[in-house]
């Protein structure tokens, strides 16, 4: 876990008073975050938080409508360059995983490099079944993805995500939508992930896998930060009180 | 209890072939009525049809003109130039259907690219060169009638009207409102009016529209009436498909860092076309039932041709017989072609995924 | 919306995703009108005007199809008359074609497998083979087969068959319907008042309290019993018979005749659009879950019941839609008449201009017509559809 290394960790995040409205209803209300690089932050909060569209537009799948957002120094505006420096520089691993089902395995991952970074498709190759020896699936690398248990596929969608090299993975709760079982395999990985030093922003309600790797916790609520601290402090010694009611119902059992 | 069990048989009745006829065609005594009548009105549509076939029907009619039914005017010396296209096509047709499960050998794409080169080739193979030239000598496009017309029409209609209809489709689910706003007006002004003024308008109108130098043959001109139209619904399909692709593997496109071209391309489009495979393939026999509405401006194809034949001095009048067997001939290739595509359906649902 | 950067650069307007969008549609704009401009030139420059004054002029060509006219009267009224065959054709068409889909798509799915399969056998051939093809064969091979009017086939009523049309009898007005049309006024009123009854008590206490049959009733008595009141008969039917005119020319007078052209479109597209609709009454009935049936039988409803309060709502909810579509595809191969010589509006548009050579003006006129009845049988349509609809969750 990267702590105080031989410098001051630069910023590679940094969200300033960002606001965002779906209509009329304002689903962001100033939120204010800084990221360095090499963090593991977590992100947790009741469902309709908005913690799902924050990280979204972090990533430009949504857009703000007031605040800055800068990402590595790029500042994410209308500026089409920017836009697609920023999405080379951020992976993301969805819910719903949203593999490519008429590609195989090993062409999911080689897609993005080949077509946007350019590789010959030998490195691509080269680097998709490192990842994917990664990731523990490199027997799949010849079937589709619906021939995959849904473990599986998430990790297939990590190494995808892998694949470009970013900077900062966002994980939008990963491991929701699957079967109990298959879920420590998942998380396996992304706790591997964490350890190497690459930046991670995880919106989960996975507390152990918090409380294993994170450095800083973000509770999330009605469109804003509530609080956040280090995972000892943040389950110790709850400041607010919404924080307190948040984890009196995910920790019990 | 002894160890010999009776077994009971059901009843006669119930079982075998009289048990079927009587579950299906007595049982409640209003369905034995109604057999009774429809049985009454099959033997007597029956009879007539068959004594007209087999009696009193000359088809005489249909056996001398085989050869104009199928290539129209088409020089009968020419001719075999038909018969290689057609053989290429059906080898071409061969191949793929043998090569349909390898999916990664090259083959595929050799198969890809001998079809898009066939279709100049026989283009060029039908029309031939100038008048002189001793091997292909021209047979120009105005001649070209009947089947084989029909089919010319059909197939050079679909693949033009792919393209088009994949950027219409596109165009009306953009954000942008002027082209999402004129691709719709496109769309529903084409499919609200019926084909033959669409004809109409390509046959007319359209030349008048362009430069005064400029003439364009009767073929063509149908061609581009017949394009224009199926675009429209072609785009009306992929539509479809597109919108049943999830929004999650444009994020995910997005995400990874494709832009919007190589995310439609790559991503969204492969998708989007599978899912519509069966609406194409019938509205390719659609668009096929569709050609004879060409005899209205002036061409040729089968049903022209078979009209046409019915003026021939020593078969006046014989209509009966000749669209029976224009009805026949269309039935056939389009009962195939259904059958075809209901089982090209359940392969791909069983297909990879 | 922009982002209020504090220190931002100006984002170059190449690079502005908002521009860009803007830029888009404006040069798609901009191509769009340029085509159009060159290809007005282009008509400019053959010499060609635009016009609609041609609409005064003298038609000058005959029409033995529809409502009145004579070569003298405008071009305006020819095209008026062929709107309005186009709409005679489409109306009776899309009445009898429902009926006929109806009756075939029930019969696909009868238990009698003989009526299912005929049913089957007629949707096959129907819709594998080319409409015009099957109107073709029904004009030239059929209809224009039947004997002469001299040799006419005599129907029972009279109804005369020819390869001049079908002539039936037909009623009309006489002295005592000035008398007896006030009974069908109270007939419908009534019928109406009990309809709303009906409905009322539904809602109270869960079932109509007057029975269905009296509806009808009123619809049949009312009139009947006007008709022995009233001195005289309010209606007569017009009998068809043969005449011989001065010059040995045999004529029909009386009744209602349908030309050969009218009644060989009529039938091709009551068949072909029938076949169709066959297939999306099957589908829809099929659609309602064969649960529901199997528990309102369970419950005790009979079949009636099951078909009228069940089946027939929901099966009328996938059903519409396409029948929509159904409607919308009779009334565009209506456009076929001119195929076979029956005057529909797209055909008299042909005549119009072949002879004033107004070609541009005239597909506007074409396609305006069509678009017009498109769009009036899909606002029909779509009211009667909202109402199908099921209220979901």
């Amino acid at each position: 876990m990267p702590s105080e290394s031989s410098e001051a960790a630069q910023e590679i995040i940094e969200c300033r008073d960002v606001h965002k409205w779906f209509g009329s209803f304002h689903v962001l209300r100033g939120v204010n975050l800084t990221i360095r690089k090499g963090e593991v932050v977590v992100i947790c909060g009741p469902s309709g938080s908005g913690k799902s569209t924050f990280i979204r537009t972090i990533n430009r799948l949504e857009e703000h409508q007031k605040g800055t957002i800068v990402v590595d120094g790029i500042e994410l505006t209308h500026d089409l360059r920017n836009i697609h420096a920023v999405q080379r520089e951020i992976g993301m691993v969805f819910q719903q995983f949203n593999l490519f089902p008429h590609l195989k395995v090993i062409d999911n991952v080689t897609l993005a490099p080949i077509w946007v970074r350019r590789w010959s498709k030998d490195r691509a190759l080269k680097t998709a079944e490192e990842l994917l020896k990664r990731v523990g699936i490199p027997e799949q690398a010849q079937k589709y993805p619906g021939q995959l248990s849904g473990g599986q596929q998430q990790r297939l969608a990590i190494a995808r995500a892998l694949a470009m090299q970013p900077k900062i993975m966002l994980f939008d709760e990963p491991t929701s939508a699957l079967d109990p079982e298959m879920i420590k395999e998942v998380l396996d990985v992304m706790v591997e992930l964490a350890r190497s030093g690459i930046t991670m922003i995880v919106v989960t309600h996975e507390m152990g896998f918090a409380k294993q790797v994170a450095d800083r916790i973000y509770f999330f609520d009605d469109g804003n930060i509530v609080e956040h601290n280090t995972p000892e402090e943040f389950f110790r010694n709850p400041r607010e009180e919404r924080t307190k009611k948040f984890l009196s119902q995910i920790l019990t059992h | 209890m002894g160890d010999q069990t009776e077994v009971l048989m059901p009843p006669r009745v119930e079982v075998g072939v009289l048990g079927w006829l009587k579950k299906n065609l007595f049982s409640p005594w209003y369905n034995a009525l109604l057999t009774v009548v429809s049985v009454g009105f099959v033997v007597f549509v029956g009879r007539v049809i068959l004594l007209w076939v087999f009696r009193s029907a000359r088809w005489e009619v249909v056996t001398t003109n085989l050869k104009v039914f199928m290539i129209g005017r088409y020089p009968a010396a020419e001719a075999w130039r038909v018969l290689v296209s057609l053989g290429v096509v059906v080898l071409l047709a061969g191949l793929t259907w043998a090569f349909r499960k390898a999916k990664d050998s090259p083959i595929r794409r050799w198969l890809v690219l001998a079809w898009i080169v066939s279709f100049p080739v026989i283009g060029i193979l039908l029309r031939g060169f100038g008048e002189d030239n001793p091997f292909l000598p021209k047979v120009s496009a105005e001649v070209w009638s009947g089947l084989l017309l029909t089919l010319v029409l059909a197939i050079v209609g679909i693949v033009a009207s792919f393209p088009l209809g994949v950027l219409l489709a596109l165009g009306r689910r953009s954000r942008l409102p002027v082209v999402k706003v004129l691709c719709t007006i496109y769309i529903e002004a084409i499919r609200g009016v019926p084909l033959i003024s669409v004809l109409f308008m390509s046959q007319l109108m359209l030349p008048l529209f362009l430069p005064p130098q400029i003439r364009l043959a009767t073929v063509m001109r149908a061609l581009t009436g017949i394009t224009l139209f199926s675009a429209a619904y072609t785009a009306e399909n992929i539509r479809g498909g597109l919108a049943a692709v999830p929004i999650g593997q444009y994020e995910a496109a997005q995400a990874v860092g494709l832009n919007k071209a190589l995310m439609m391309i790559l991503v969204i489009l492969p998708q989007a076309l599978r899912n519509v495979i069966p609406a194409i393939v019938g509205q390719f026999i659609s668009l096929f039932k569709d050609t004879t509405l060409v005899v209205i401006v002036g061409l040729l194809e089968l049903l022209g041709i078979a009209k046409a034949v019915t003026g021939q001095r020593q078969f006046i009048g014989l209509h009966q017989e000749v669209y029976f067997f224009v009805a026949v001939l269309f039935f056939i290739c389009c009962y195939l072609m259904s059958h075809g595509s209901r089982r090209l359906e359940k392969a791909l649902g069983v297909g990879e995924r | 919306m922009g982002t209020s950067g504090s220190e931002t650069s100006k984002v170059p307007f190449w690079r502005d995703i908002r521009v860009l969008r803007v830029l888009a549609q404006i040069v798609f704009l901009m191509v769009v009108v340029a085509g159009i401009l060159w290809a007005i030139s282009n008509y400019r420059q053959r010499g060609l005007i635009f016009s609609y004054s041609f609409l005064d002029e003298e038609a000058s060509f005959d029409m033995a199809e529809g409502i009145e006219f004579s070569p003298t009267d405008s071009y305006a009224r020819a095209f008026l008359v062929g709107v309005i065959n186009t709409i005679r054709v489409a109306a009776i068409g899309i009445v009898l074609a429902t009926l006929l889909g109806l009756i075939t798509g029930i019969s696909r799915l009868s238990r009698n497998w003989l009526v299912s399969k005929i049913a089957t056998v007629y949707i096959e051939i129907i819709r594998n083979t080319p409409l015009l093809v099957q109107l073709f064969f029904l004009y030239f091979a059929v209809i224009m087969k039947l004997p002469k009017l001299s040799e006419a086939v005599v129907m029972p009523g009279p109804a005369y068959l020819s390869n001049r049309g079908i002539v039936v009898p037909w009623p009309r007005l006489a002295e005592a319907f000035n008398l007896w049309w006030p009974f069908l006024v109270a007939a419908v009123a009534a019928a109406v008042a009990l309809i709303v009854i009906r409905r009322r008590s539904q809602e109270r206490i869960g079932r109509p309290s007057i029975r269905g049959f009296w509806v009808f009733a009123c619809l049949i008595l009312i009139p009947l019993a006007g008709w022995l009141i009233v001195p005289g008969d309010p209606l007569r039917l017009d009998i068809p018979e043969l005449v011989r005119k001065s010059g040995g020319v045999l004529k029909v007078e009386g009744g209602v005749s349908f030309s050969s052209e009218f009644t060989a479109l009529l039938v091709g597209l009551v068949i072909y659009t029938g076949a169709y609709i066959a297939e999306v009454v099957r589908a829809g009935i099929q659609s309602v879950v064969k649960g529901q049936t199997e528990a309102a039988r369970a419950q005790g409803f009979t079949s009636g019941q099951i078909t009228r309060l069940i089946v027939l709502p929901q099966a009328l909810r996938v059903i519409i839609p396409p029948l929509i579509s159904q409607y919308l595809n009779l009334t565009k191969n209506s456009s076929l008449a001119i195929a076979i010589g029956f005057l529909d509006l797209y055909a008299v548009s042909q005549t119009m201009l072949n002879q004033s050579g107004r070609v541009v003006e005239v597909f506007f006129m074409i396609m305006g017509s069509y678009l017009a009845i498109s769009l009036t049988i899909s606002l029909i349509m779509n009211i009667v559809n909202k109402r199908m609809q099921i209220v979901e969750r």
